[in-house]
């Protein structure tokens, strides 16, 4: 028992760390609110040329972006980014790397809950908004992507508090985000409990999120 | 043309792919054994908790609904490196691939008992009661009549997190699991190349593409057309 407490639960230890690790939450919500809105419009253009585009050739190719990068671990590709490209002698800032495999990663599976949204919305939709005399563009703009977001509300939540636990991947290429600042305090005090108050902090920070969304999903379930 | 070259000879250098080859592969065994271990403990403990909190005693549903939640909340990656980095200083020390392998697991199980109950509750009532009104026991209304109907209602959101949950098995590299991505990081310092790097990437294609094609099938044939 003393044993848990002295390395889980380490109160002198919490107290030292502690501004440390907000720092590290700072790093990662900014990081999240980097990601998320560049994934969220980079879905959505993948979404809209997978449903709208004309030509086939742009649509098997969206196709297998998106395969490609669904079955492609995010840390894979985040480790491919960073130490493989020095290799061209592009010198490419951690952060911009990890930003480049987020949108890579996130656009994918964005895309896919916003192709299912727009399909979601009746074909009627589209005719109906031209024949009030709108173009194609505004018939999107106005009429079809609203309602196909708000269809996959419960799933863009559900992939946005993803991406935010996926920031985490950020500390293999040693950014300071929350995960990271914690290993280091770890390996510096040889004590588990910094690691133990980031579990604390990204439960305080996501459990109220994950509450929401079992709220939606169930709602949902129960309406269809 | 010599920047082509120079692309080619970074990232596809036959070369190095021949020398590393055995690494990679002998990594892919690790990854696809690992995968397939973490989704049936996953899956297995996820329905056994959603069996239970169909029970409907709260001293059992709240303990599970707390396990869920954190599980959902707290990134694999945080949990990984709790079981591995903290759990020796209080004297539970595991290796590398079973802490990959339980952090994974109970990830996976949160999931899948969320999916699986809300596949419960989406049932109406009266496929349950018109079951034990045929006198099937509760247990047998369950395994012959919810589940098999929840399950199929949950298959599209299961079959995406067990590719999602076994693809995170890339993780295991951060505590040196030797799994693809960690024997290829440890093959392209030694050779001064990220071409194995490359053979990683192609490698998880090689392995979750298919199971991306066989979860779709699956999805389409077991999908019930109203």
């Amino acid at each position: 028992m003393d044993a848990l407490l002295n390395n889980f639960f380490n109160i002198e230890i919490f107290q030292q760390v502690f501004p440390f690790l907000l720092r590290g939450l700072t790093v990662t919500i900014g990081l999240s609110a980097l990601v998320i809105p560049v994934g969220l419009i980079g879905g959505l253009a993948v979404a809209l040329l997978a449903t709208q585009s004309s030509s086939r050739t742009v649509r098997t190719l969206i196709a297998v972006y998106v395969d490609v990068f669904r079955a492609l671990p995010p840390l894979v590709l985040l480790i491919f980014i960073y130490f493989g490209f020095p290799f061209l002698n592009i010198d490419l800032p951690k952060l911009m790397a990890v930003a480049l495999g987020f949108l890579l990663n996130n656009a994918a599976y964005y895309g896919e809950i916003f192709r299912a949204g727009l399909q979601s919305v009746p074909q009627g939709q589209m005719e109906a908004a031209r024949s009030t005399g709108l173009t194609r563009r505004q018939a999107l703009v106005h009429v079809i992507v609203p309602q196909a977001v708000r269809n996959v509300l419960p799933d863009l939540l559900s992939n946005s508090i993803e991406v935010v636990k996926l920031t985490t991947l950020a500390s293999v290429v040693a950014l300071p985000e929350l995960l990271r600042v914690a290993r280091d305090a770890q390996a510096l005090l040889y004590n588990p409990s910094p690691i133990v108050l980031a579990a604390l902090i990204y439960l305080a920070v996501l459990w109220p999120l994950v509450r929401l969304l079992s709220r939606l999903e169930h709602k949902n379930m129960m309406v269809k | 043309m010599e920047s082509l070259d120079l692309f080619l000879q970074t990232f596809f250098n036959l070369e190095i792919a021949a020398r590393y080859w055995p690494d990679i592969l002998s990594g892919a065994g690790i990854t696809i054994g690992l995968s397939i271990v973490v989704t049936i403990t996953g899956l297995a403990l996820g329905l056994a908790l959603a069996l239970l909190r169909a029970l409907q005693r709260t001293w059992l549903s709240l303990p599970i609904i707390a396990f869920v939640d954190v599980m959902r909340a707290l990134p694999p990656l945080v949990i990984l490196i709790i079981f591995f980095f903290a759990f020796p200083l209080i004297g539970i020390s595991m290796s590398a691939f079973t802490a990959t392998w339980l952090s994974l697991s109970l990830v996976l199980a949160a999931y899948a008992e969320e999916s699986v109950w809300g596949g419960i509750l989406s049932l109406p009532r009266g496929q349950s009661e018109a079951a034990r009104s045929t006198g099937l026991t509760w247990w047998q209304t369950m395994t012959s009549v919810v589940l098999p109907q929840a399950v199929r209602i949950a298959l599209p959101p299961l079959t995406n997190r067990v590719i999602s949950v076994s693809k995170n098995v890339a993780l295991g590299s951060v505590v040196a699991l030797s799994e693809v991505l960690n024997n290829a990081q440890s093959a392209t310092s030694n050779a001064g190349n990220p071409t194995p790097l490359t053979m990683a990437a192609l490698a998880y294609l090689v392995i979750f593409i298919p199971v991306m094609f066989g979860a779709r099938r699956l999805e389409n044939r077991l999908q019930w057309r109203v």
